[in-house]
C-alpha cells in the first residue's frame, strides 16, 4: 500500500508512464498512481526540463511463433516507432530480457537491428530465454555483456544525471523448486557497488524475473531477493522495474516502488487465473493493447537540474 | 569379384537398417509430456538401461535439468523431444532449466 510516511516527499518523485497500443497513460508522482491523459505537449516540456526521462521495453521473445503472436519482431518494431513518437526523447532504453525466444544467434540480430531504429543507449539484462545457448548464456555475455561492461551472469551498474542505474540478473543458476535468483557473488557485487553512493542518490534496480513475489506458483518472484533490497533500504528513493510476467504489475513499500513491464511480444495471464503461466492468445484486433512500453521521469526538484532532450526523436 | 562387394555392402548395409530399427524401438520405453508447464508423469518408473523421452508439446520452451546434474537437455522448443538412458537404479530428480519450479521423477529400479 501507499506510504508516505510524514507527508514530505524524502525522495526525488519518480514518474512512471505506460502506454499500449490504445495510448493508455499514467504516472506515479512521489509514489501514488495517477491516471491521467496523455501529456500534452506542454506538460511534456516541462517535464523535460525537471528531469530526464528513460524508457523500457521487455519479453520481446524474438523467434517466437505460436498462435499468441507469430510475428513478435512486428510488434517489437511498433514498439520501438512508438518510442519514436515520444515529445521528449528518452536519455536511453532498458530492456529487462527475453530479447530473444531461444538465444539463437539470429534472433538476437533481428532484435537488435530492430531496437537499434529507436537511436538509444540500450541497457540490456538476461531473461531466461536468453541463456540456453549451449553455453548457458556465453552467447548473451559476448554480444551484450561485455559492451556493458558486466560481470558473472551480466551484471553491472551506470549513473546518469545523478541516479544510480543496476542490471540485476535473476535468470541463471536457477535451483529445481525455485524461483529466480540473485546468487552470493552477485549480492557481494551490489554490497560494494552501493557503498560509494549517498542515501539521498535516487536508484533504480532492473532485473527480469520480478524482485518481489508476484505468484510463487509459477515462479514469479526472486528467492533472494529480500537481501538485495535489504541492501537498498537506506535510500530514499528506490525504483525496481521487471519483466518476465508480461503484464503490469505494481507495488509500493515504503520508499520502494515496484513495476513490472508489458511484453512486446505476446500477453501472459493473470497470477492463477489459467492452468499455467504461458502465452495467452487474445482477439487479433485486441492483440496490441495488451503489449506495450514503459516510460520514466526522474524528476529531480529544486536540485540542479538534469537538461533533456526534448525534441522528437523519429525512428 | 563385383558380386562379392555387393554382398559385403548389402550386409554392412542391413546391419545398419537393423541397429536403427533396434534404435528406433529402444527410443520408445518411456516418455514424459511437456506441457502446461507440467511434466506428465510427473514420476515415471523404468528399468535401469531404459530410454526414457521427454517431448515438448507446450507451446513454450522447457528444459529437462537434472538436480544432481547427470543430465542437462538443450532448450526444447515445442515439438522437441530429448532422450536420456539411465543405466543406475535411483531416484532422479530433474526440473525445468527455464522454470524451475517444474519438477519431475524417474524411478529407475529393477
Amino acid at each position: 500500500m501507499i506510504n508516505d510516511e510524514n507527508g514530505v516527499d524524502r525522495r526525488g518523485a519518480l514518474e512512471c508512464m505506460l502506454w499500449a497500443g490504445a495510448g493508455a497513460l499514467w504516472t506515479i508522482s512521489g509514489g501514488v498512481p495517477h491516471s491521467s491523459a496523455l501529456l500534452g505537449v506542454a506538460e511534456a516540456k516541462a517535464q523535460a526540463t525537471a528531469g530526464f526521462s528513460f524508457v523500457q521495453i521487455s519479453d520481446s521473445h524474438i523467434g517466437f511463433k505460436q498462435a499468441a503472436n507469430p510475428n513478435p519482431l512486428a510488434t517489437l518494431q511498433e514498439a520501438i516507432d512508438k518510442i519514436g513518437g515520444l515529445p521528449n526523447k528518452p536519455a536511453f532504453m532498458i530492456h529487462t530480457g527475453d530479447i530473444s525466444h531461444l538465444s539463437k544467434p539470429e534472433q538476437f540480430d533481428d532484435a537488435e537491428k530492430v531496437i537499434s531504429n529507436a537511436k538509444l543507449d540500450v541497457h540490456y539484462v538476461p531473461g531466461e530465454h536468453d541463456i540456453v545457448d549451449e553455453g548457458r548464456g556465453a552467447d548473451y555475455m559476448e554480444r551484450f555483456g561485455k559492451r556493458l561492461e558486466a560481470k558473472g551472469a551480466g551484471w553491472y551498474s551506470f549513473d546518469h544525471a545523478g541516479t544510480h542505474f543496476v542490471g540485476l540478473v535473476n535468470v541463471a543458476d536457477l535451483k529445481a523448486g525455485g524461483m529466480g535468483s540473485l546468487g552470493p557473488e552477485q549480492l557481494a557485487w551490489l554490497a560494494e557497488d552501493l557503498k560509494p553512493k549517498s542515501g539521498s542518490t535516487p536508484i533504480v534496480l532492473f532485473a527480469h524475473i520480478p524482485l518481489w513475489t508476484v505468484y510463487g506458483d509459477w515462479g514469479w518472484g526472486t528467492d533472494d531477493a529480500t537481501q538485495a533490497l535489504g541492501l537498498v533500504k537506506r535510500f530514499g528513493s528506490v525504483t525496481v522495474l521487471n519483466g518476465h510476467i508480461h503484464q503490469i504489475m505494481q507495488k509500493i513499500e515504503g520508499a520502494v516502488t515496484f513495476h513490472t513491464a508489458r511484453s512486446t511480444a505476446f500477453p501472459q495471464p493473470a497470477p492463477g487465473s489459467a492452468p499455467s503461466p504461458g502465452p495467452l492468445k487474445v482477439p487479433e484486433d485486441k492483440l496490441r493493447s495488451v503489449l506495450g512500453v514503459a516510460s520514466i521521469s526522474v524528476k529531480k526538484g529544486a536540485q540542479p537540474l538534469a537538461i533533456t532532450d526534448s525534441e522528437l526523436a523519429k525512428a | 569379384m563385383a558380386i562379392k562387394v555387393d554382398r559385403r555392402r548389402l550386409c554392412a548395409v542391413a546391419a545398419v537398417a537393423f541397429a536403427a530399427l533396434s534404435q528406433r524401438a529402444r527410443a520408445a520405453d518411456a516418455s514424459v509430456r511437456i506441457d502446461n508447464f507440467t511434466f506428465t508423469p510427473a514420476t515415471l518408473n523404468v528399468k535401469p538401461g531404459a530410454v526414457v523421452s521427454w517431448t515438448n508439446e507446450d507451446d513454450i520452451p522447457h528444459s529437462i535439468v537434472a538436480a544432481d546434474g547427470k543430465f542437462h537437455s538443450p532448450a526444447l522448443d515445442t515439438g522437441n523431444a530429448f532422450s536420456f538412458t539411465l543405466t543406475e537404479p535411483g531416484a532422479y530428480a530433474y526440473y525445468c532449466g527455464l522454470h524451475p519450479h517444474m519438477k519431475g521423477t524417474i524411478i529407475v529400479a529393477l
